[in-house]
């Protein structure tokens, strides 16, 4: 790993993504924790990947389908009689 | 996951053919496939077409849903797979098989060390910020990105989004790792160039 010397950096990255996810065994969650502790890189990693997943979440939970293409999709499946039965 | 998802949608009545309880179940999930359809497809239109073919299925195959996965399982799986369908239809070179999905694990490695994640909302959710996110989402191979609208984007878990694609749990864990990991070094390398300029 490029500036990224501790021999086990590589291997806990892969864990990485099953810690976020609180899914990562408690032995293999106490090791990355101490590992966390000594490795500026990976605690820079684990926190902006956390980040990115925020960031991911954001905006999108707002983005509702627009009214004119719920319309539309209501008239294609013909439930035109339902459309104002808003949800 | 989403709050439509904790409504109660009979099953038997749809199963019925009750057009009130179907119409329910599409209001319930038309925003959910529809930003699936965006995130996989990257345009309204496209979109739109992804949320109208998966309720056509829905009412079409509602008579042979077996119940052997959640009816919210069930519906991204469809729709899943007509996004899927359009985007080999659109672009039939890309291939979307296993092997697509990165093998190589030095693409894994990182190589951006910034740490932008105590940036300011205003910056991290700036319109400017959210296209590169979006652009770079987009840029996942489809077979990633999948996986990735699903877990990352409409929360479902590790062992559904399996069962909508037909994956096993390691596979879409696998997957979830190289799109969390690529997305973040896109971020990294574009915020750490606003750090920079700002220092």
């Amino acid at each position: 790993m490029t500036d990224h010397a501790h021999t086990n950096c590589e291997e806990l990255l892969f864990s990485l993504s099953a810690y976020i996810d609180g899914e990562l065994n408690p032995e293999l969650c106490q090791e990355l924790e101490k590992h966390l502790v000594g490795c500026d890189n990976c605690r820079v990693v684990l926190n902006t990947t956390k980040r990115t997943i925020d960031l991911v979440h954001a905006p999108i939970e707002k983005l509702d389908v627009p009214e004119d293409v719920r319309e539309r999709l209501f008239k294609r499946l013909n439930l035109d009689d339902y459309l104002n039965h808003q949800p | 996951m989403n709050k439509t998802m904790s409504l109660e949608i009979s099953l038997e009545a749809l199963i019925a053919g009750d057009r009130a309880e179907f119409a329910r179940l599409v209001d319930a999930y038309s925003s959910p496939i529809y930003r699936l359809g965006l995130r996989m497809l990257g345009t309204p239109q496209d979109a739109e077409d992804v949320l109208q073919n998966t309720f056509l299925n829905v009412w079409m195959h509602l008579s042979t849903f077996e119940g052997r996965s959640s009816l919210s399982t069930w519906i991204y799986r469809i729709a899943a797979n007509e996004a899927l369908m359009l985007i080999r239809k659109k672009k039939p070179e890309i291939n979307l098989d296993d092997s697509q999905a990165g093998d190589n694990d030095e693409d894994l490695l990182p190589t951006q060390f910034v740490d932008w994640s105590a940036l300011p909302e205003n910056v991290l959710l700036s319109s400017e910020s959210q296209k590169y996110l979006d652009s770079a989402i987009q840029t996942l191979p489809e077979s990633m990105r999948i996986v990735f609208v699903l877990r990352d984007v409409e929360g479902l878990s590790i062992k559904e989004t399996a069962d909508a694609l037909n994956l096993t749990e390691t596979n879409v864990k696998t997957r979830l790792l190289r799109a969390r990991m690529f997305l973040r070094e896109q971020l990294s390398t574009y915020y750490g160039e606003r750090i920079t300029r700002e220092e």
